[in-house]
């Protein structure tokens, strides 16, 4: 039962036999006897009154058991909340009804709803719905939703804007007022889809007789759920029960609360048996939130030297039709305050207009205004470094926070924790080779070939938490995280945790924390998640947080056991409990390791519990909330080398070097794993991905046939290494790991395809960098015919 | 677009722009109702399609037939299942003739040595095909017969001057390539009609071909694909060129003035760059989310040079 240093070993993950096998429980398996199918009438106009629906021939197919429109349900269905209220922005809520009554304002509206004993009876029943509409004037383009006389998504909410956040620090004016040199661009950060393999649903099965409603759905915070629909439906907490079975990949897609989930839970509630929906994906791509989509007018000022003086930024970031769930922290809080980045940028401002368009809502999505940060400090580094000539990694070294100024307080009054970001920057130069291919650069130019080297040297703020920040940003709940480890009479252990892991692997991760803080083998540790009637309360799983705050929880509730565990062993041992000393799940006195109470004695005995100290209680079993005293901030630099096709104006990435910094790590395997995924939606974002809409609000890229989601063909081999530089405020110096590959990887791709076109004059190009906008490029500078 | 129309519902509002389709929004993943049909011989199937018309369609390997059938773009009311037939999958060479079984699929052309060692352009297509799974299961029939003006096997055949089989009530008949393709997801074949096998001259000895795509992503939609095939006479002369052009136009394209600049050449840098010059002049291909028009009609340029060079190569190295 030697048990030596599990954190830190790549243990193979406990949830992948289940998942290789295929045996394991969806959303979408789930039968219940007596189940009813919903299928969702969704708006083909984007902007449109209802004048009529009929539903008589709908309810005469066989098999249709009820046909509702947002008329029928009205009166019961309350408005979708917006839980994140950000402070001193003028934020207008506008009403977001979970079925459409008189209006639709996206292509995702829903107008009416089918149930049928038959999931295919209830999609053909929806053909036999007659819907009237009144086409109303649709607004796409941002810049021209503001300008005064466009119509508006919503009568209350003037010019389209929602919210005007601003935020400031330092003295910009006067930066910029002795700046030697300003580089200026205009960015578009594309709308993208979150595309989680599993896409969204729900069974709700309600009881008249016990007046208990069960939700099985596909969520990353099952409490955050259950206190919403609580909210909504009138149905108290502890009559409320929602389960997120295996849930396939969120992206931050399933922490809100969407109109189906509330729907299908009254339909249940009304028709008194089970009813599942389960969306398709192409419902998916227009009914569940988007990511991004920002247009930003960017401007850094400098000193000849390469000396950063200050950054202005205004946003316009695209909200869709309706504020969803913590829509409004994603392009403001989240966005800029980590906007000066690895650099001592004294003087930052930045002002957000949150605008309205009648297209899909945009909320969170892997890095949720991290990104669209990054990007910005990151292309801008380079915009300068093109400008006054100089090295791209000069110029970011020379204007690095040191690692001697840690903890260092930023302009936008964030206190970074911890960070030595020349070490990583140097090691990924050194990985790559950054010299030599420099040198081969000029060799290529020479032959008209064109070879781009891009470096992002980001940092991030993620470990959401902690709730007097989070409350202070007006977001509707904390943000601590919490656990119930409870050891069982065998010593074996099931650690129930407030967090809800999709894919991420904490059921090993946590498995490791508390077998090793306890000694025993990891096998004897079950992690449970995503049941709020087994897990105490907690936010959820996003934002980077589930392993540094989550983690946190359960690495001090285990020290919490072995607390208690080391007051029975001295008990045991009649000696006095400072003597104790634990190694290896162990305690025995100070000199004496021979004669030892092991843990699983020390379980059995808490809970026959006839022999305990003086007040101590029988059992072995305790709950934690941890609210960390600060965020946490990774970091890393990724180096990037493309080759371009002067004919063709393809992209080609020739080397992916990431050198990340998540401090301790637990288990290198899954975050390496994180890395990847990370780096392949970011390096989608940078070259494939974006969700386009026609002038009319159609998404022409409705399906996965036109929106080009990369697969591991398109990707190059990600070449990974790791600097450690714990965080000194998290119990086990984690940082995150979950999104720093798409804050960090879109913006190394642009600057290598600008740096291989800078010769010619390219300052910048917008994502995705797609063949024929390169060629075209090409073609204007003369290089290409 | 006249037989797309024909497959659609009343209810479903469908409009074609280029390649892209733009769909009721409320379109889903789930087919409507159909009928399951599986004869054991050609002669039950053509009188199967005889006898329930233009409410039956032909199952082959069903990779684009069914994605269509889900996004309820089209319905079938019979699907006739036509992979009970014995007989229709095969490659073989018979009295210099390369005769491929409609049934065949994708990823067997790629595995097929016969094809290694006369046809290496049909490996360079069937490994290009979509992705890896539809080209288990995808059959170049039924590629052939959906029509897809980006699809790779109309540019091959047309490249290679086949000739494509096709039985119906009336017995069989032989399909010029060239004359197959009527317009978008539209031949010559008759509703009761299928295809049942593609033939393709075995090549000259001093042959070669290949075949190049532009795509944005493996198991994309082309954006251009280039095929071509050429046989050289005495003194590097050209004597044989078939140009295929995919993604160009609202059907897969025959290069025929491009073919003609080079037959009776010497094959040269100059003579390349010519053709290639003159394919691209001759298309006037379509604008979508992929790819604008010009940028279409530049690449067919790039991409015809490129291919015929690639088919020399391959001729030196054999």
């Amino acid at each position: 039962m030697a048990v030596t240093a599990l954190v830190g070993a790549s243990v193979r993950r406990k949830e992948d036999p289940r998942l290789i096998t295929g045996s394991s429980t969806y959303t979408d398996d789930l039968v219940l006897p007596g189940m009813l199918h919903a299928c969702f009438l969704r708006t083909p106009y984007a902007h449109a009154r209802i004048r009529s629906i009929k539903t008589e021939r709908a309810k005469a197919l066989e098999g249709v058991v009820a046909v509702f429109t947002g008329k029928d349900l009205k009166d019961a269905l309350k408005p979708i909340p917006c839980a994140w209220q950000i402070p001193n922005a003028e934020l207008k809520v506008p009403d977001y009804p979970p079925m459409a009554v008189d209006k639709v304002r996206y292509t995702g509206d829903i107008v009416a709803v089918t149930v049928a004993t038959d999931r295919y009876v209830a999609r053909d029943a929806l053909e036999l719905i007659e819907v009237e509409y009144e086409p109303l004037p649709v607004v796409v383009d941002m810049e021209k939703a503001v300008k005064p006389g466009t119509p508006l998504v919503h009568d209350n909410v003037p010019n389209n804007v929602c919210f005007d956040w601003k935020l400031s620090g330092g003295d910009v004016s006067k930066a910029f007022a002795e700046a030697e040199v300003v580089v200026k661009e205009r960015f578009v950060n594309q709308r993208l889809i979150p595309n989680a393999i599993e896409m969204r649903g729900a069974l709700a099965q309600y009881s008249s007789a016990t007046g208990e409603l069960t939700v099985w759905m596909t969520s990353q915070n099952p409490h955050v759920h259950r206190l919403l629909l609580s909210m909504g439906l009138g149905i108290p907490e502890h009559k409320l029960r929602v389960i997120a079975p295996e849930v396939g990949g969120g992206f931050g897609s399933k922490i809100h609360l969407y109109p189906g989930e509330v729907i299908v839970s009254l339909l249940s509630m009304k028709l008194g048996r089970p009813v599942k929906w389960f969306e398709d994906r192409h419902e998916n791509y227009v009914g569940t939130t988007h990511g991004r989509d920002h247009i930003q007018y960017v401007e850094l000022a400098a000193k000849k030297d390469g000396t950063i003086l200050g950054l202005r930024v205004k946003v316009y970031a695209n909200m869709g039709a309706y504020l969803s769930t913590v829509a409004p922290g994603i392009p403001t809080i989240l966005f800029g305050f980590i906007l000066p980045g690895a650099y001592t940028i004294r003087n930052v401002e930045c002002e957000v207009f949150g605008v309205l368009t009648n297209t899909t809502p945009v909320d969170a999505y892997r890095g949720a205004g991290r990104p669209e940060a990054s990007f910005i400090t990151e292309r801008l580094v380079d915009i300068l470094a093109h400008k006054i000539g100089m090295d791209p990694a000069e110029l970011r070294l020379k204007n690095f926070i040191p690692p001697e100024a840690f903890p260092y307080q930023i302009a936008t009054g964030l206190t970074y924790d911890s960070g030595n970001y020349p070490r990583a920057l140097k090691r990924a130069m050194e990985m790559i080779g950054y010299d030599e291919l420099r040198k081969e650069q000029v060799s290529l130019r020479k032959k008209g070939k064109l070879l781009g080297i891009g470096i992002s040297s980001y940092v991030e703020i993620c470990g959401l938490a902690p709730s007097k920040v989070a409350r202070a940003t007006g977001f509707g709940l904390g943000l601590y995280e919490s656990c119930t480890i409870r050891v069982h009479p065998t010593g074996k252990v099931s650690v129930f945790t407030g967090a809800s892991p999709h894919g991420q692997g904490e059921e090993t991760t946590f498995a490791q924390l508390v077998a090793e803080e306890l000694g025993i083998p990891i096998d004897d540790v079950e992690v449970v998640h995503g049941d709020t009637a087994l897990t105490p309360f907690g936010l959820g799983t996003y934002g980077s947080r589930t392993t540094p705050v989550a983690g946190g929880s359960i690495a001090l509730g285990a020290r919490k056991i072995k607390d208690k565990a080391g007051k029975i062993a001295a008990h045991l041992l009649e000696a006095r409990e400072e003597d104790m000393v634990f190694e290896k799940g162990r305690f025995f006195v100070r000199g004496t390791p021979a004669r030892a109470k092991t843990i699983q004695e020390i379980a059995l005995s808490a809970y026959t519990a006839e022999n305990l100290p003086p007040g101590i209680e029988p059992g072995l079993e305790t709950t934690t909330f941890y609210d960390p005293e600060n965020f946490v901030f990774p970091f890393g630099a990724h180096i990037c080398a493309v080759d371009i096709d002067p004919e063709t104006g393809e992209v080609k990435i020739r080397r992916y070097v990431a050198v990340d910094d998540c401090g301790r790590v637990i288990n290198p395997m899954i975050v390496d794993g994180q890395v990847h995924g990370g780096l392949a939606q970011g390096l989608a974002q940078a070259l494939w991905e974006e969700a386009v809409y026609d002038e009319n609000g159609n998404l022409v890229t409705g399906s996965l046939a036109e929106y080009a989601v990369p697969t591991a063909l398109e990707l190059p081999k990600f070449e990974l290494d790791r600097t450690e530089t714990p965080s000194p405020h998290n119990p086990i110096g984690a940082k995150g790991v979950g999104e720093t590959g798409t804050i960090a990887s879109p913006q190394a791709v642009v600057n290598a395809a600008v740096d291989a076109l800078a010769h010619l004059g390219v300052t910048h190009i917008d994502m995705p960098l797609k063949a024929e906008r390169i060629w075209k490029i090409l073609r204007q500078s003369g290089a290409t015919k | 677009m006249l037989l797309l129309s024909a497959f659609l519902g009343d209810e479903t509002v469908l409009v074609c722009q280029g390649f892209m389709w733009i769909f009721d929004q409320s379109n889903s993943m789930i087919p409507r109702q159909f009928q399951y049909v599986a004869p054991s011989s050609l002669k039950d199937a053509v009188s199967l399609l005889r006898e329930h018309g233009e409410d039956a369609k032909i199952l082959a390997g069903g990779q684009s037939l069914i994605p269509l059938m889900k996004l309820r773009l089209m319905s079938a009311r019979y699907l006739v299942d036509i992979n009970h037939i014995p007989k229709l999958s095969y490659i073989k060479e018979e009295k210099d003739i390369i005769k491929i079984g409609a049934l065949t699929r994708h990823a067997e052309i790629g595995a097929s040595k016969l094809m290694k060692s006369k046809l290496p352009i049909m490996l360079d297509a069937a490994s290009v095909v979509a992705d890896p799974i539809v080209r288990n299961v995808g059959t170049i029939g039924g590629a052939l017969a959906h029509a897809d003006p980006s699809g790779d096997w109309g540019a091959i055949v047309l490249a290679l001057g086949a000739e494509l089989v096709a039985v119906g009530p009336k017995g069989e008949r032989r399909i010029k390539a060239g004359e197959f393709f009527v317009d978008t997801f539209t031949t010559r074949l008759g509703p009761t009609e299928i295809l049942t096998e593609i033939r393709i001259p075995s090549p000259r000895k001093k042959s070669g071909g290949a075949y190049l795509k532009l795509e944005r992503k493996v198991g994309d939609f082309a954006i251009v694909g280039v095929a071509a095939q050429i046989a050289l006479g005495d003194g590097g002369i050209c004597v044989e060129a078939g140009i295929g052009l995919a993604g160009a136009g609202p059907k897969p394209i025959k290069a025929t003035l491009a073919e003609k600049a080079l037959i009776g050449k010497k094959m040269s840098d100059e003579s390349i760059k010519k053709a290639a010059k003159i394919s691209a002049e001759n298309t006037d291909p379509p604008s979508d989310i992929r790819s604008s028009s010009e940028y279409r009609k530049a690449m067919v340029e790039v991409f015809t040079r490129r291919t015929l060079q690639a088919a020399l190569d391959r001729m030196a190295q054999r």
